[in-house]
């Protein structure tokens, strides 16, 4: 059977531990660890801890959240039927965007041809799991399957890419010279891991990075050797490898570039949190520091320098350098998909090359990238799970939905990490902040609650096992409550008062494509799309 | 705020079988200032917001000044943990987790379920022969305290000792600021006197561990530090009085809805999977706490167009909650299938039920049983009569008529 835990929902309660601790188990306070695909045996044990999940955060045998009862609603747009009955979608990037759309899209009525195009052999699965429970041994990456969209009456393509999108035609083109026709087009083609830059250095045995399924199984087989591990780049990925690594017992050096751990994603202040965290759990952290060369003996890695002058004797090396976005397949389509993503609004439609928006193309997922309101409109790429899921309900509504009845993706990002037995969540943009403040618990017990604020604004909060209180400042961020916050909470610290942030520049990744604007009369402007070699 | 009186007559005893109707009224002002100054709040979203407000205390003595009641009395003894917050509240309840469930323990729960159904099975069995029995005094009452007596390691048979104690304890617990200060003088004299029960339990104990809770609260938790002896004397007051009697009425409750609804009833011989989401749904429906301890506000909280002052004391109606048809559709429907059923009945935040997984496995197992063994169980009357308590409400006797007892299978 397969199971899935909304862990953006899961509040740590620990009922699904109670009720089937073979399947679920606490690997701290509140960090909830999970067999996806427990025997057939568990299951009575498994449907007792979802009925008992006080906030309904576990599905079993299907994703997301429960259909609503309400949709469709009573007057379907007048043009919305006819698709709804004879359109074709097609959506490529069969992972969780992919996945739960084609689900919502189904509970909405459409009842046309509906294709799924992945590049993956075998079934779609879940990646969280991949940098945890996989690692740890405690279970197979085969096991991360996503519950299977039985009925969905789609047909699939996999182990196939896309590589090409000619619009005017309305027709995907797959790598095996197959053109597949469309009315509307999801994209939902994520990321992949960065690769290690110097190709020769990349190709040697040992060096690896983590993204798939297939990625999680060679990691875990050469985790369970005795060296020291070396991870590059102290991220959410880096770092809860590096936890993996402490939790086998295994010596690692983790080199970041950056000030600490997390930096890019939660500022200085909690970074600086975070690296005592790696370092009370005996991670030889390098911070400031970048990895040089990785150098090998008959194709073996051996050892790796650093710019700080150090080299240090490793057989395994894991780039955990962040992610480069699938938009290759898109080039020369007239989209505006490039290096920062594919733009759209806030309604999932994509903008062409122009920054017009078209009304057929929609994109949800990683690869997704949208002004967000309450972050004045700038635009976002969100890499988390629990925003691949709502986007691609929004996304999966609006593909099917008049003009009037579309939904804005609003829902502020959450995002969610379990390292060192610690159970990390944010909520809002981290990034977004000048100052940041502790409101409640105590930083050297690594439980705590930090809020983040810009320009007298709250717009985003962090907790390190708090995450019951997440949703109350949510709550804050929604309404634009004043930053400091000052009103009296349990567990206050004594002195606390804002500091800055320490947030690095927030620069998009846009290297390796510009775009250019040609022509002078409104009707002859266009933007093009130049791409420089990587 | 419009006038609304619905809770006073909640509080009033001649409304205790039915206080529904009555929720419903008090539903359409969300938030109401009572005469002693404390604020009820019985809509479902409020509730559930104000659980996970940290600006919310559950410490008494934050209240103001103007209220008698805020000092702890004089039974010697620490608050327990339901009655602090962070950080203390997280340091006893972790420690008392230790020996319950995760991560420390994970399966001790979940392992009992062969001797609870055992225990369960004998009570039933004892029934054979007899054609009505009063449920609540031969199962709903002596299993929980059964399990809650092995797990914390107090003996059985003391249980008449204790019985008395245990009942002025919950009997004076509730909302209500106006007669608090001489409830609290009761409650403390209970509380004392079982404290120094258990106190000399502990003391036993400490030379002889066992693998029983108080045991393992003696023992502390390594390297997170233990707990003080008046520490372990509060908590294991905590678990034992709340351990059972929440449960004895959950199960009552759960037994009264099944009768009245006899289809279900029925389903449940055949699909005993079907207990789960009944438990659930009794737990929204028919819960056995209705008023948890009162809050306190840390600061002005604006709830609707209703500031909650600082200092004042906060009720949460819990069952008017449950069946606020803005969170849940047809609430006053007893649904044992309801999807995504995320009621009240253990509260919710940090101070979500401690007990509430042996309170779940308990009733899974004692209603599951007598559904499945009572041949043709009728109510003798319905109402029965029930405890005086508006917060832990239940039955005081659930008299049924029945055609005999099948065998265990
Ligand atoms: C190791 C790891 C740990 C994570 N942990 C967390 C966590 O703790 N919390 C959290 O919130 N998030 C976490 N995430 C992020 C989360 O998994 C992603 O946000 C989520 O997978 C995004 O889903 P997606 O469907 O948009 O993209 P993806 O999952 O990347 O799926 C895109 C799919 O499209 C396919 N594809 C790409 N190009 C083509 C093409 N041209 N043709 C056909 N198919 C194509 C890809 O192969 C892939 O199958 C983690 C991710 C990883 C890798
Ligand atoms: S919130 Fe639900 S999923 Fe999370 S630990 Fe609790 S019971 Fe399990």
């Amino acid at each position: 059977m397969r199971v899935v835990v909304d862990l953006t929902r899961c509040q740590g309660y620990g009922q699904c531990v109670f009720m089937a601790p073979e399947v679920f188990s606490m690997t701290g306070a509140e960090a909830l660890a999970y067999d996806p695909e427990p025997s057939e045996a568990q299951r009575g044990h498994v449907l007792r801890a979802a009925a008992a999940c006080p906030v309904q955060a576990l599905h079993v045998d299907h994703v997301g959240a429960p259909e609503p009862d309400h949709e469709p609603g009573p007057h379907p747009a007048p043009d919305g039927d006819d698709f709804k009955r004879t359109g074709r979608i097609v959506i490529v990037g069969a992972s969780l965007a992919g996945m739960r759309a084609a689900a919502v899209l189904r509970r909405e009525g459409f009842a046309g041809s509906l294709t799924m195009i992945g590049d993956e052999p075998g079934e779609p699965y879940d990646r969280p799991p991949l940098s945890k429970q996989v690692l740890t041994g405690q279970v197979p990456a085969r096991n991360t399957v996503l519950p299977p969209l039985a009925g969905l009456g789609a047909e699939w393509l996999c182990g196939v890419p896309a590589t090409g999108l000619d619009l005017d035609r309305r027709r995907v083109r797959l790598a095996d010279g197959r053109d597949i026709g469309f009315d509307r087009l999801l994209i939902a083609t994520g990321t992949r891991a960065r690769p290690w830059p110097d190709a020769a250095e990349a190709a040697l045995d040992g060096v690896v990075t983590l993204r798939t399924a297939e990625d999680a199984t060679r990691l875990r087989r050469r985790l369970t050797g005795a060296g020291r591990v070396l991870v590059i780049g102290a991220g959410f990925t880096g770092s809860e490898i590096a936890s993996v690594c402490r939790h086998l017992g295994r010596p690692v050096t983790v080199a970041e570039r950056g000030a600490a751990p997390l930096v890019g994603a939660l500022g200085g202040v909690i970074g600086a949190v975070a690296a005592d965290l790696q370092r009370a759990h005996g991670v030889d952290l390098r911070c400031g520091v970048s990895v040089t060369a990785l150098e090998g003996d008959g194709g073996r890695l051996r050892r790796a320098r650093l710019s700080d002058g150090d080299t240090i004797e490793v057989d395994l090396a894991v780039a955990a350098l962040g992610a480069v976005r699938n938009v290759e397949w898109l080039e020369g389509s007239g989209l505006a998909a490039g290096p920062w993503g594919v733009a759209c609004d806030a309604g999932c439609r994509v903008f062409d090359i122009n920054g017009l928006v078209t009304d057929d193309v929609f994109a949800a997922g990683d690869v997704a990238r949208l002004p967000h309101p309450v972050y004045e409109y700038q635009f976002l790429t969100l890499e988390h799970w629990g925003n691949a899921v709502a986007q691609a309900e929004v996304a999966a509504h609006n593909m099917v939905s008049g003009q009037t009845r579309r939904w804005p993706h609003l829902a502020l990002p959450v995002f969610w990490s379990s390292q060192f037995g610690v159970d990390i969540k944010s909520v809002g943009v981290p990034t977004f902040a000048d100052e940041v403040m502790i409101t409640q618990g105590t930083v050297e017990e690594h439980r705590f609650v930090a809020v983040y604020g810009y320009r007298g604004r709250i717009t985003a909060a962090v907790t390190f096992d708090q995450g019951m209180w997440l949703e109350f400042y949510q709550g804050l961020i929604e309404q634009a409550a004043p930053f400091p916050p000052e009103f009296r909470t349990v567990d206050r610290p004594e002195a606390t008062s804002p500091v800055p942030a320490e947030v690095p520049d927030r620069v998009a990744a846009s290297h390796g494509a510009t775009v250019v604007v040609t022509g002078h009369d409104p009707a002859e402007r266009r933007a093009w799309l130049v791409h420089r070699s990587r | 705020m419009t006038e609304n009186r619905a809770f006073g007559r909640i509080l009033d005893r001649a409304n205790r079988a039915d206080p529904y109707p009555l929720y419903a009224e008090l539903r359409k002002t969300p938030v109401t200032l009572q005469e002693d100054g404390s604020y009820v709040v019985s809509t479902y979203r409020e509730i559930v917001a104000l659980l996970h407000d940290p600006r919310i205390s559950s410490d008494r003595r934050n209240l103001d000044e103007s209220f008698a009641a805020r000092e702890p009395g004089v039974s010697g003894q620490p608050p327990a943990f339901i009655a602090l917050d962070p950080p203390d509240h997280d340091r006893l309840r972790r420690l008392a987790m230790r020996h319950f469930g995760p991560p420390g323990t994970p399966d001790r729960v979940e392992s009992m379920r062969p001797e609870l159904a055992a225990i369960v099975t004998g009570l039933i069995d004892a029934l054979a022969g007899r054609e009505r029995a009063d449920l609540v005094e031969t199962v709903a009452y002596p299993f929980p305290v059964t399990v809650i007596c092995r797990l914390l390691g107090v003996p059985r048979e003391d249980e008449p000792k204790f019985h008395g104690w245990s009942t002025e304890i919950v009997e004076t617990i509730g909302p209500g600021e106006d007669d608090m200060a001489e409830r609290q003088r009761r409650r403390d004299r209970a509380t004392g006197a079982l404290g120094d029960y258990l106190g000399d339990l502990a003391d036993a104990r400490l030379g002889d561990p066992g693998d029983d809770l108080l045991s393992g609260l003696l023992a502390g938790g390594g390297e997170q530090g233990g707990m003080s002896r008046a520490e372990v004397v509060t908590t294991a007051t905590l678990l034992l009085v709340a351990g059972h009697e929440t449960t004895v009425n959950l199960i009552a409750n759960g037994m009264l809805t099944l009768l009245r609804h006899p289809e279900t009833l029925e389903r449940l011989r055949h699909e005993p999977d079907l207990v789960y989401g009944t438990v659930e749904e009794l737990l929204r429906y028919e819960p056995p706490v209705h008023f948890p301890a009162t809050r306190v506000a840390l600061d002005d909280i604006t709830v609707g167009d209703t500031t909650i002052p600082r200092g004042a004391p906060i009720v949460l109606a819990l069952a008017a909650g449950n069946r606020d048809p803005d969170y849940v559709s047809a609430p006053e429907r007893f649904d044992p299938c309801r999807e995504a059923n995320q009621h009240l009945g253990f509260g919710g935040g940090i101070h979500y039920c401690f007990g509430a997984p042996l309170a779940r496995l308990e009733t899974q197992v004692a209603l599951g049983e007598l559904a499945r063994r009572l041949r043709n169980p009728r109510a003798v009357a319905d109402p029965p009569p029930y405890r005086p308590s508006s917060s832990l409400r239940g039955p005081r006797r659930l008299v049924v008529d029945f055609d005999g007892v099948r065998p265990t299978r």
